[in-house]
């Protein structure tokens, strides 16, 4: 039997035909496609479960700022502030996107989902939700499984470098990984996981990739905390049974022609957006002398 | 097919895939290159590896990769002092050099007085690397799998020698590249192997009529 995908119409027909969940998909093809055993993918899931946990740790023991000064301390002084607008879980989630990617700039070990920009929103999301509703290893395993088919579709068929796409590829694609993987965390089926991804990419095309400095701090670190809630939101919409317009192949085609058609500017060069800001250029020069 | 430890990995060293990862993996290729101890290290850093690479720990990654650590080693971050205590003295200088692509690196390596080699490379994102050149010699060595590389005078009967030397002793070749700079100048073969290649097969391919000098990479 042959489970490879290109689309995630493919992965919903295989669901349909097969009568696996989305995860289980994945997972044969994996196991298919580099001749694996399903002990073994586990196996390499859980190391990599393992690294989400520490760096969300390390990330919130955090106390000096990076050698930029642009970031550090920030999951901490998040996680000692009662939050007074969001829910706790969103709240977790935030918080531990943060840590994990200011885990990244200080030089700790993460995992790169897709990359290492766009480290924290997985990890956070996950792991808070994980907490929260006090979900199983096995859980998080599935969740993994299908952020990770997500994520494949939009490697194979559009982009996710910001230097390619913009940040709507990076972020982008972390948070439709993560949207997906929330919705079948909290139980929805493999419809619901797909309407998640085309709602969650649909309202953050565009999204450039103007890194002040050309380091992986100013827009990203806080950017992982918005968009970990930002995937909440398209999970929880799935969940109700909202319905995009757009199916999800076809935003993520969307996605990648924006993406394509950004200016150069705009896609990791540092010479656009918030990187040529007076303050922008203010710590590039900072950075340089350092 | 990606797979799904492609999507959700790899497992590294923050911050920076392309300045961070990468930087760890040329300098563990340059310390497999020289092959011997290194007391010193000169590094020249060009484009945004010269404007960025405090921020993005580039130094302390190419520190880590020439003493051996990993790309995913949590040691990475304190290579200075490891370098310290190995006797191994660097120094960082900057240029403004176009060398046609933004994250090149230029090592200078020194085993004492009595050996030095220049090793140059590049980082291509993603944490896939290139050296480029090595003493002042065009190379194109990824990192990625077993390779050697030959320089030979540009005359028949030599690519097949070596190809078939690696098929007697059962070496796949994954891929097969000869180029020269100019007509019957010196050429240079770059065969990239499934899997290693021994000392005696490396000095049966040195003695194939017209090999000057090889070259073995193993993958970092
Ligand atoms: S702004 Fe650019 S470098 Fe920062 S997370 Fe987004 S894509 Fe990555």
């Amino acid at each position: 039997m042959d489970y490879s995908y290109e689309t995630i119409e493919d992965i919903l027909r295989l669901c349909q035909e097969e009568k696996l969940t989305f995860d289980q998909v994945v997972l044969r093809n994996e196991m298919n496609q580099f001749e694996r055993t399903e002990e073994d993918v586990l196996a390499e899931i859980d190391r990599r479960l393992d690294v989400f946990e520490e760096s969300v740790k390390e990330g919130l023991a955090i106390d000096s700022h990076t050698p930029s000064g642009m970031s550090g301390k920030q999951a901490k002084q998040l996680e000692a502030h009662v939050p007074l607008l969001l829910g706790k879980l969103a709240y977790k989630a935030m918080t531990y996107s943060i840590a994990v990617n200011e885990a990244n700039a200080k030089m700790s070990r993460i995992v790169a989902c897709p990359t290492a920009g766009s480290c924290g929103i997985l990890p956070g999301t996950l792991l808070a939700l994980a907490e929260e509703r006090e979900l199983s290893r096995d859980a998080l395993r599935k969740a993994f499984l299908i952020a990770a088919g997500i994520g494949a579709v939009v490697t194979e068929r559009a982009c996710v470098a910001g230097a390619v796409g913009g940040c709507q590829a990076e972020v982008g694609t972390a948070a439709a990984m993560t949207a997906g993987a929330v919705v079948g965390l909290l139980g929805g089926n493999e419809r619901q996981i797909a309407q998640a991804v085309a709602l969650c990419f649909k309202n953050l095309l565009g999204l450039v990739c103007d890194p002040v400095a050309g380091l992986v701090e100013v827009p990203c670190v806080k950017r992982n905390g918005f968009y970990s809630v930002h995937a909440i939101t398209a999970a929880e919409m799935a969940l109700a049974g909202i319905k995009s317009q757009i199916p999800a192949d076809e935003v993520i085609e969307a996605m990648n022609r924006i993406g394509r058609s950004l200016p150069a500017a705009l896609r990791e060069t540092s010479d656009g957006g918030l990187a040529t800001t007076v303050t922008g250029k203010a710590i590039a020069e900072h950075v340089r002398n350092l | 097919m990606i797979s799904i430890f492609d999507v959700i990995g790899p497992v590294m060293i923050g911050p920076s895939s392309s300045h961070t990862a990468g930087a760890a993996r040329l300098g563990k290729m340059a310390r497999a290159i020289f092959g011997e101890p290194i007391t010193k290290a000169v590094m020249t850093l060009y484009g945004s590896f010269a404007k960025t690479y405090k921020g993005h720990g580039t130094d302390k990654a190419l520190v880590g990769g020439l003493l051996g650590f990993d790309a995913d080693d949590a040691r990475l971050k304190d290579s200075f002092a490891e370098a310290n205590k190995k006797k191994m003295d660097i120094f960082f200088l900057e240029s403004s050099e176009d060398m046609g692509h933004p994250n090149v690196v230029k090592f200078d390596l020194y085993n004492g007085d009595d050996s030095h080699k220049t090793i140059v490379g590049r980082s291509l994102g993603g944490g896939l690397i290139m050296i480029t050149e090595i003493d002042g010699f065009p190379v194109e060595v990824t990192g990625e799998d077993y390779a050697i590389m030959s320089l030979h005078n540009d005359q028949p009967g030599v690519v097949a020698g070596v190809s078939g030397l690696l098929g007697e002793e059962n070496i796949n070749i994954s891929s097969m590249r000869v180029f020269r700079k100019r007509r019957h100048s010196d050429a240079v073969m770059m065969v990239s192997t499934d899997g290693p290649i021994d000392q005696a097969t490396l000095q049966k391919i040195e003695a194939v009529p017209g090999v000057k000098r090889v070259m073995y990479f193993e993958p970092v």
